[in-house]
């Protein structure tokens, strides 16, 4: 009898088949990985992107080798075409965007350890879980599959403004297939995402262990919940632009597309349409988006930090506040993307208070994590250091908010290089030191196995001052003008520009080739690593209170009691200087 | 480890700032009415976030250099006062600033996008199209011509489908592929466009707008000093954005009444 | 002896399950179940939401973004389909008043148990057969508004007309879907019958949101169209 009600419990059972373990698995554990799987194919192809864009800007003319290969008609004899220098920034904006940021930070850690850091046994809804991933691994392959249509990759930017993306092949190359399959992969995303956001929501409210209260939770776990609520509304609606944008494509409808427009010597037939009103929907998605982005590696920092501080984090209630704040702030602001589009005027003011209010919580985080280092005993390992790390590009992405939030200055520098230089601070480097510091901190629990500290304390460094070599010049660049998505340099301004193109042209490359250091370690660590114990790094969260890698049900059949909450560090009168969130030890003083 | 790191944090801020101070890329010069006070705005801003970013990573560099003394037995420390005056303080000072750069700065940004435009301007037609911008004066009997977007022929020189047969007004328009303007004239430009998004810009006259498919928006400005300038589409447009441009020219007011008897004689 | 071992447990169930709470440390939803699946509907529930309020949006802006749009009469028949959608939510809620005052326990053990069960069931037939009647009428919509020459691409008041009605009869062709899984498991093996409880919770909710959503629906095309 006692077995029927664990079976209740039990959503399913230890899968025996190959196909069950590792391929369509029911255990976030594994659907985790999978993402995490993905998001990294994802990066390396749109770094390499990357690198074609920045050696195209650089050396226009210099044949790229093999690039005929991939488009014979894009790249012919390896020298790049203008519409396929837009093909490939298009593709690596949407691959960058969607299956990297969205899905390592979110995806990738949320499904592995969410369940196990407030003390479940696995998601809510598992079979949804499942159909999360490959959904959203369906999207990643109707996007790659843009690159091999004739017509090729899509021109219009990862923002696919109407009505160049909404026109069809009138508007120029691209523009046929493979804007149609950019709009299909991205709606199959968002069907993805929101599966995905459903589990972490259901998950989180309904799953928690016995004293798990919300306050108890992880600074991960809360970042990760915040973001799954964005991430609902938000990816709803970008659904419905997507499929309002394929009809328009395909089914001669006019909901973007305005009348009277002459297009190739065509006078198109549609009438009527709203060009603005394909971009309010897609930036009432794609600002909430950029947290998406950045929100769990917020949430990662905060709870990574105070492990190597050997501290609490200062202010743990101010930080969950700020991180709400921010989810809820980020709905409100969407117009600052479009100062200059055209709407009212007025409105300016509108959107530009709150997103210059924004900064506010965000200075609030940025304080609260460099006053936790303050009094530190630091322990240098490599997860702190893209900690610390990210405290200075955190700041350094965040601090050329302040121009852009404002419309007059806007007006300088709306889509020039300083544009570019702000969200790749915050969303290239940040996010993704997130990212790096997630995945030194928690592969030894994910794979049992250490990764080597030396290798990350090079990719690191290489990383760190690489990065700052590539964007920093790029508010120069945008300070003087240079304008966004060119694919060449021939304004009279601008050729006077092209050597500072030069210098981060090699800083790219350099930094990208040291992420072959991450890679190497990732892979080498996986099967070489020296094995590791449960908690290497004396941490206090549920995930460091089972084996390395956890069991099938995360807690081998044990069911998890919660006393403390995760900020137990740098306590005195204690057997070690941490109280682990299981221990029902009373603390006193520090 | 901790030491490197504040030294590396503490190198890069200093030489990103020095190169911020040194200007040694920097905005052109300011040739509009309305452009020092977006210049104004931008000094502000810049010396504001520059102490914010200079702050930030030099107390960054600072607390890690301090939590990198190995000895053990020293005593963990909490930073004074806690969250609160952390939280406190970053609501009063950066709120007061934002507050400060709202109220300037939505003076220089309705200058130019909310002010109506002067009584007297001079009013000139700009359409965008893949890939280049087409300027349209009303001519002699200072009327514009109706636009009709079926009769559009670039081979024959009719980028904005005028209709001089039926139309009395388009006769005598004058359409150019650069922007010829009298200085300290008040400008009137209406945009639209042929095709798909693009956008205005000239970086001298502190001026961006975006050319809507389906709208006609206006932009007004004054330019103070004579000189070539370069506009550039800064809208996605296609695969000839990059070379999308065309070029202003500020002429004195006598050379502008010289050209444009030129041009109607046409 | 299937049937004492059964009883016993309803003797002891109180006992036991709050024996599994103090031992499973598990939040009492997972054990009792009810609140997961209806705390994801309603989830689902807000992002469904979210994406007709942005096609709202859409069409509010479209409306005034041009003077081409072109005001037509609705179909009649889809007062008559609201009607049916309506009486589909009345016979959900019969079902309701069957099924969830049966102890799970009892489900498949006592006569009046079994009775109840099968009048439910059969409710839930019939809810089901109007929500098909409803795609029928919607269809015939459909036709109608062909008739009069008035399809997708004609003029953004039928784009909008098509997309909402299509939009809402996909999102409710899934509500029948759910409803066969429901059917599937009342009908089906007898343990697990908290799931079943869980599991028609969570479809009530939806199936009561879809007729709410249509409802919104025809009074905004009703004000727009």
């Amino acid at each position: 009898m006692q077995e029927t009600s664990l079976q209740a419990v039990h959503q399913h059972a230890p899968p025996t088949s190959f196909i069950r373990k590792h391929v369509f698995s029911l255990d976030h554990k594994v659907i985790g990985k999978q993402y995490y799987g993905l998001a990294l194919v994802a990066v390396f192809v749109g770094m390499i992107l990357s690198w074609l864009m920045r050696i195209h800007l650089a050396w226009p003319t210099w044949p790229i080798p093999g690039l005929d290969k991939l488009s014979a008609v894009g790249a012919p004899a390896g020298v790049m075409t203008p519409e396929y220098y837009l093909s490939l920034m298009t593709m690596h904006g949407t691959i960058m965007v969607f299956f990297v940021l969205t899905n390592a930070p979110f995806a990738a850690f949320g499904n592995y350890f969410l369940p196990i850091q407030i003390g479940a046994e696995d998601m809510a809804f598992p079979r949804f879980n499942m159909m999360s991933f490959w959904t959203t691994f369906t999207a990643f392959l109707v996007m790659v599959a843009a690159f091999f249509v004739s017509d090729g990759p899509p021109i219009s930017g990862w923002t696919a403004y109407a009505p160049l993306s909404a026109i069809g092949k009138d508007a120029g190359p691209g523009l046929a297939m493979g804007q149609n399959l950019w709009a299909i992969s991205i709606a199959i995303f968002c069907v993805g995402s929101l599966l995905g956001a459903l589990n972490f929501i259901a998950t989180t409210l309904d799953l928690r262990t016995k004293g798990m209260s919300l306050s108890r939770m992880p600074y991960s776990t809360w970042a990760w919940f915040v973001t799954a609520v964005i991430s609902l509304l938000a990816f709803a609606v970008l659904l419905p632009a997507c499929i309002l944008l394929i009809l328009d494509r395909t089914a001669g409808t006019s909901f973007f597309i305005a009348s009277g427009l002459v297009l190739s010597d065509h006078l198109q037939p549609h009438s009527g349409g709203s060009t603005l009103l394909w971009q309010h929907l897609f930036w009432f998605f794609g600002h909430p988006e950029v947290y998406i982005a950045i929100l769990p590696s917020i949430g990662i920092v905060a709870t990574i930090l105070p492990v190597f501080a050997r501290k609490p984090l200062l202010g743990p209630r101010a930080t969950i506040g700020c991180m709400i704040a921010i989810g809820f702030l980020s709905y409100m602001v969407w117009g600052h993307h479009m100062f200059v589009s055209g709407m009212n005027p007025f409105s300016a003011n509108l959107f530009s208070v709150p997103t210059l209010f924004i900064t506010i919580p965000a200075t609030i985080l940025t304080l609260l994590l460099s006053a936790t280092v303050y009094g530190a005993k630091m322990r240098f390992h490599t997860p702190a250091l893209f900690c610390l790390g990210f405290i200075s590009v955190f700041i350094s992405g965040g601090v050329s908010g302040f121009f852009l939030a404002q419309p007059s200055l806007d007006v300088y520098l709306h889509a020039t290089y300083f544009v570019v230089a702000h969200f790749h601070f915050v969303m290239a480097v940040a996010s993704i030191f997130g990212v790096f510091a997630a995945t030194y901190f928690w592969f030894p629990k994910m794979f049992g196995r250490m990764m080597n500290d030396t290798l990350g304390k090079w990719h690191f460094w290489l990383t760190f001052i690489g990065v700052y070599c590539i964007f920093m010049p790029m508010h120069y660049l945008g300070l003087a003008g240079n304008v966004r998505r060119y694919s060449a340099f021939v304004d009279d301004y601008l050729i006077p520009l092209i050597p500072v193109h030069k210098f981060i042209t090699i800083a790219a490359l350099a930094t990208g080739a040291a992420q072959f250091i991450f890679l190497f370690n990732l892979i080498w660590s996986r099967f070489k690593g020296p094995i590791a114990p449960e908690n290497p790094w004396e941490a206090t969260s549920l995930e460091w209170s089972t084996t390395s890698p956890p069991p099938f049900d995360n807690f081998g059949g044990r069911h998890m009691v919660v006393y403390q909450g995760p900020n137990e560090f740098g306590v005195e009168g204690s057997a070690n200087d941490y109280v682990m969130q299981t221990s029902p030890e009373k603390i006193v003083s520090r | 480890m901790g030491k490197l790191f504040a030294a590396a944090v503490f190198v890069i801020t200093i030489v990103s700032v020095a190169i911020f101070v040194m200007h040694t890329w920097w905005l052109p010069i300011d040739i509009s009415t309305t452009g020092p006070a977006i210049d104004h705005q931008m000094d502000e801003t810049m010396i504001g976030v520059g102490i914010l970013f200079l702050a930030g990573q030099l107390v960054l560099a600072a607390f890690v250099w301090g939590s990198s003394n190995a000895s053990s037995g020293r005593k963990m420390k909490i930073f004074p006062g806690g969250a609160t005056p952390l939280v406190a303080g970053a609501i009063i000072l950066v709120g007061l600033e934002i507050l400060t750069l709202t109220f300037v700065g939505s003076k220089a940004w309705g200058a130019i996008y909310i002010a109506p435009p002067a009584e007297n301007s001079l009013k000139i037609d700009v359409q965008a199209e893949q890939f280049a911008f087409y300027f349209r004066y009303a001519g002699p009997d200072g009327q514009f011509g109706a636009l009709h977007p079926d009769k559009i022929d670039d081979g024959s020189g009719n980028y904005f489908g005028l209709d001089p047969a039926n139309d009395i007004a388009a006769r005598d328009d004058i359409v150019v592929g650069s922007l010829t303007i009298p200085v300290n004239t008040p400008i009137w430009l209406k945009l639209h466009s042929k095709d798909v998004g693009h956008s205005f810009y000239v970086r001298e006259l502190r001026v961006q707008q975006d050319f809507v498919p389906g709208l006609e928006i206006p932009l007004h400005f004054t330019a103070n000093q004579t000189g070539k300038f370069e506009i550039v589409c800064t809208q996605l447009c296609g695969l000839g954005h990059y070379n999308m441009k065309a070029y202003l020219e500020v002429v004195s007011q006598d050379d502008f009444q010289q050209w444009l008897k030129t041009q109607a004689g046409q | 002896m299937q049937a004492e071992a059964q009883v016993t447990l309803d003797h002891e169930s109180k006992a036991l399950l709050s024996q599994a709470r103090t031992q499973f440390s598990a939040s009492p939803a997972l054990v009792s179940g009810t609140t997961t699946s209806e705390t994801g509907m309603w989830v689902v529930v807000a992002a469904i939401s979210m994406s007709f309020a942005a096609f709202t949006s859409s069409m509010i802006v479209r409306q005034g973004s041009s003077a081409d749009w072109l005001h037509f009469h609705l179909p009649r028949v889809l007062y008559v389909n609201t009607l049916i959608l309506l009486a589909s939510s009345l016979t959900l809620e019969l079902t309701r008043r069957r099924i969830i005052a049966i102890p799970a326990t009892l489900r498949h053990s006592s006569a009046d148990a079994g009775t109840l069960l099968s009048n439910g069931i059969y409710w839930l037939y019939v809810t089901g057969a109007l929500g098909l009647i409803f795609i029928l009428g919607q269809f015939l919509a459909w036709r109608n508004l062909a008739a009069q020459g008035l399809y997708l691409a004609t003029n953004p008041s039928s784009s909008f007309f098509y997309v909402f009605t299509a939009l809402h009869g996909v999102h409710l062709l899934g509500g029948i879907g759910g409803l066969a899984y429901v059917l599937r498991k009342l009908t089906g093996s007898k343990t697990d019958s908290a799931m079943h409880v869980r599991s028609f919770g969570a479809f009530s909710i939806y199936w009561h949101f879809m007729d709410i959503l249509w409802v919104y629906l025809l009074l905004l095309l009703a004000m727009r169209m």
